[in-house]
């Protein structure tokens, strides 16, 4: 009559699990693919294949090695996150073994050497990133111009069909007749970096075909996708806004104020929130449980310290970009931070 | 001050003001299961089995012998210590045993109970307590001393004796009287259906102890999915009124999950926060379930000690759900078959709610005064969640706990067995509600590695007080003979120095001072030798 299974309450069904929260990660992933996909062809989707297949497979390897069951863990969906977060961040054209090369180092070494899903410090996809960024400066960042005709003509670029696309990280040559020059192009933050370097001002910046509405050309589409799938994260709760809305708010209100009283020197701050990952990295990457601060009031501080590294490396700093540089800093100074946001516990009176 | 009275004064009796706790849950609440029809009145049992220990604090001791006749409402267990209570024969018949019965605890233990054959006339106990129609021609000692005599405990499932808790004492002057009719856990409906049917005995029974603490305001609190309570008890409170100087007041309160806690429900009706490690007396609040204030009443006026209570009986594991009149001492059993039995398969048989209920191995336990609910869920209701993994720190659990704690690092430092950290991380302020477990995506029972914890926490405590016992022991037997040595030296110094002089002066005495001195102190290796020194030097002279 009764099984005898002694548990301890609670007695209901759980409504979550950690396999259906990665898996609405990834839904919500959705529209701010389909931008980068439409603007920078199909190397965005091979990447994410390769990444997807090369994590799971690492994950699987070192399970084995481990001497763990391997279905649970590949089952959690987290190395899948970690994996398309990962080729979200590489450029389209990426070689295939430095897209294999990022997600080891993520998988095994930042993930699974450390204990695997809940146990790793630092954000796997953006160690990984890093790893590459250091170690192949060059490779990783050379971005294609987005596929705006106005702008390939006005520089006499190439867009990649899907063969080329394939054919460049698989064998790394370019299609016949073409050189780097005429597929790649700088990002806007890094043209933004370039220009401002040679004390080019604002106003005649904002004059290159590069740019956009707000940020750059279809950057800011790939950022709008980004925001709604943050939203709709928010929305089913898995994420809180404590860490988007505090990393984009002071992202906002720094550029803003550089940006209020030197226009012509400093970009605007809704360039800055549509331009490179800053809302990839505000909604999917910042929010990462594992590697964030956990309490609220430490989120809130979590949140904007990684807007402000962003920010001050971005106009002063050697890179051009910076979120997954602002995430790993953030990251290790997370449990300081949970030690000392602590939040008042009933019965406690106030916090002296 | 004088403001803060003015405008608690002038708070509209209509909406007064709520406060909110943090975090909480919504879950369904399927009272619809077990609330559309009235309470039954179970079938007196054939066999009664009475615990004597129903309640926190000292079990009851027998005061009946096996062979004997007892009446409905003897006394068959007295109280034992001041944090006890008494427990009574809930029908009359004879005393076929005293022995230990399977209970309804988790560790499936047997305890003593007092197993009664009923002879089915239900007859009183001639020297039961005389009803009392006007209460309040009893002071506050006699009102209490029936409270505890009627061996009536919190009913909402904490059992905590009410005679203790109505005794705050001179220091803490009471202001206000929380009814608990909160009932926020699923499924259970008996509180529901007892301000529904009994709302005028709860109101008498507030009325009571507003009489006893001397306190000049009750607030009922009745989450807002029960329309029926809230309106039966409004309407009871209406024609109670004018019998009082006090304020009653039925509050509706937003129904989310764990607002029947005590802490959280004297936070949401007083904006209150009973400090840690503290009681409510230590902020002016006296707490009690509404069931427990019915009790009071029927004490009182009817002289009745507590012998029966309305239990729940739901599930979709139960055939026909519904609410029932209960003995105390009835076999679960009895009012499972009373309820259609079992319908199909059943996954877990819980003693209270889903949230916050313990298991039971079967169900020939009897029901107790504690236990408002016999849940019976079917594996579609209580899902096997599947082995745990690891915590991802999402912090669910945190948005969640009503005690505003940080769930995921108590589960990081109980799991790693630091109970120094956990307890940093305030463990003791956990009420065990569940609501962290309950939204966890990674399934890890956090209430059990607290309840782990907790214990642990008080098993180290219980072995650092034995074992500075044992230190304080051992340092006073060390100084106990540290003192005697110093003495006895002393004493033998003394002697010594009285027998120098004469041993000088008559040295053929000495052998035989100092054989008597041998004689006195033998015990002593050290002394003998001082002796046959003084004896050498006594014959060497």
């Amino acid at each position: 009559m009764i099984s005898g299974a002694l548990t301890s309450s609670p007695h209901s069904a759980r409504p979550y699990r950690v396999d259906q929260v990665m898996l609405q990660v990834c839904l919500a992933l959705i529209p701010g693919t389909l931008a980068l996909v439409w603007f920078f062809g199909w190397g965005v989707i091979i990447n994410m294949l390769l990444a997807s297949l090369f994590a799971l497979g690492a994950e699987a390897l070192v399970m084995k090695l481990r001497g763990r069951p391997v279905l649970p863990v590949i089952g959690d969906l987290s190395a899948l996150v970690t994996a398309l977060l990962f080729a979200l961040t590489i450029p389209p054209t990426l070689p295939w073994w430095l897209t294999l090369l990022g997600i080891l180092f993520a998988i095994v070494i930042v993930k699974q050497l450390y204990g695997g899903i809940g146990y790793n410090p630092f954000n796997p996809a953006m160690a990984g990133y890093v790893f590459l960024l250091i170690s192949y400066p060059v490779a990783t960042t050379s971005w294609l111009p987005p596929d705006v005709p106005s702008l390939l003509e006005a520089r006499d670029l190439v867009h990649l069909s899907f063969l080329d696309s394939a054919r460049l990280i698989f064998t790394g040559a370019l299609p016949p007749e073409t050189t780097w020059d005429a597929v790649s192009g700088a990002t806007p933050l890094d043209e933004l970096r370039t220009r401002l370097d040679q004390n080019i001002l604002m106003t005649e910046i904002r004059q290159s075909p590069l740019w956009g509405f707000v940020g750059g050309q279809g950057w800011e589409w790939a950022s709008l996708g980004f925001l709604l799938g943050g939203l709709y994260l928010l929305y089913i709760r898995v994420i809180s806004w404590h860490i988007p809305v505090s990393l984009l708010g002071s992202l906002a209100v720094l550029s803003g104020l550089f940006w209020v009283f030197d226009p012509s020197h400093f970009p605007a701050p809704w360039f800055h929130l549509f331009s490179g990952a800053a809302m990839l990295g505000a909604f999917f990457i910042a929010t990462d449980p594992v590697s964030a601060a956990t309490t609220k009031r430490g989120q809130l501080v979590f949140g904007a310290l990684i807007g402000a590294v962003v920010f001050v490396i971005r106009t002063w700093g050697g890179y051009p970009d910076a979120v997954a540089f602002g995430v790993l800093l953030l990251n290790i100074a997370a449990p300081m931070i949970d030690h000392y946001t602590q939040p008042r516990v009933y019965g406690h009176g106030k916090k002296t | 001050m004088t403001q803060s009275t003015q405008t608690s004064s002038q708070t509209p009796t209509s909406s007064p003001k709520l406060w909110k706790f943090h975090g909480g849950i919504h879950l369904p609440d399927e009272k619809a299961l077990s609330n559309q029809g009235p309470v039954v009145e179970a079938k007196l049992p054939t066999q009664l089995v009475i615990p004597l220990a129903q309640h926190i604090g000292a079990p009851a001791r027998p005061c009946v012998q096996p062979g004997e006749r007892v009446f409905k409402g003897q006394m068959i267990g007295e109280p034992q210590g001041y944090v006890s209570a008494p427990v009574h024969a809930s029908s009359s018949g004879v005393v076929r045993a005293i022995e230990p019965h399977a209970m309804p605890h988790p560790s499936g233990l047997p305890a003593p109970c007092v197993i009664i054959d009923t002879d089915g006339e239900d007859a009183w106990a001639p020297d039961r307590p005389e009803p009392v129609a006007d209460f309040q021609s009893l002071d506050a000692e006699a009102l209490r001393a029936r409270i505890r005599m009627a061996g009536i405990v919190g009913l909402g499932g904490a059992s905590f004796p009410s005679s203790v808790k109505l005794n705050p004492g001179q220091d803490q002057p009471i202001d206000t009287l929380v009814l608990n009719g909160a009932e926020c856990e699923p499924y259970i409906t008996c509180d529901d259906l007892l301000m529904r049917e009994r709302a005028s005995e709860v109101v008498t029974g507030a009325r009571i102890l507003l009489h006893l603490l001397g306190t000049g305001r009750v607030l009922i609190g009745i989450e807002d999915n029960k329309p029926e309570a809230i309106a039966a008890m409004r309407q009871a409170v209406a024609e109670q009124q004018a019998q009082t100087p006090a304020q009653l007041e039925v509050v509706e309160i937003p129904t989310l999950y764990p607002s029947g806690g005590e802490k959280q429900l004297i936070r949401i009706l007083t904006g209150r926060e009973v400090p840690t490690h503290g009681i409510p007396a230590q902020i002016g609040v006296v707490c009690q379930n509404v069931a427990t204030v019915a009790a009071v009443a029927d004490a009182v006026l009817r002289g009745q000690p507590l012998i029966e209570r309305y239990v729940t009986v739901t599930g979709r594991g139960i055939a026909q759900p519904g609410n029932f009149r209960v003995r105390v001492g009835t076999l679960a059993s009895e009012l499972i078959a009373a309820s259609g039995g079992y319908s199909g398969e059943l996954a877990k048989l819980i003693a209270g709610g889903p949230m916050m209920g313990m298991t039971l191995q079967g169900d020939a336990v009897p029901i107790t005064k504690a236990m408002n609910c016999l849940l019976a869920l079917t594996p579609a209701e209580s899902p096997d969640p599947g082995p745990a993994m690891p915590c991802i720190r999402c912090g669910q659990c945190a948005q969640v706990c009503p005690t505003s704690l940080l769930p995921q690092q108590m589960y990081w430092h109980a799991r790693a067995k630091d109970l120094d950290k956990v307890q940093d991380y305030n463990l003791f302020d956990c009420i065990e509600c569940g609501c962290c477990a309950h939204v966890c995506p990674a399934h890890i029972p956090l209430v059990q590695y607290y309840r782990y914890a907790k214990n642990e926490s008080w098993a180290r405590e219980r072995e650092k007080q034995a074992s500075e016992h044992a230190k304080r022991r051992h340092e006073a037997r060390e100084a106990r003979l540290e003192r005697l040595e110093r003495e006895r030296k002393a004493k033998l110094r003394k002697k010594k120095e009285a027998i120098t002089p004469k041993t000088k002066a008559a040295p053929g005495q000495s052998a035989a001072v100092g054989g008597a001195e041998q004689s006195s102190v033998s015990s002593a290796a050290d002394t003998k030798t001082d002796t046959a020194k003084t004896d050498t030097a006594g014959s060497v002279q």
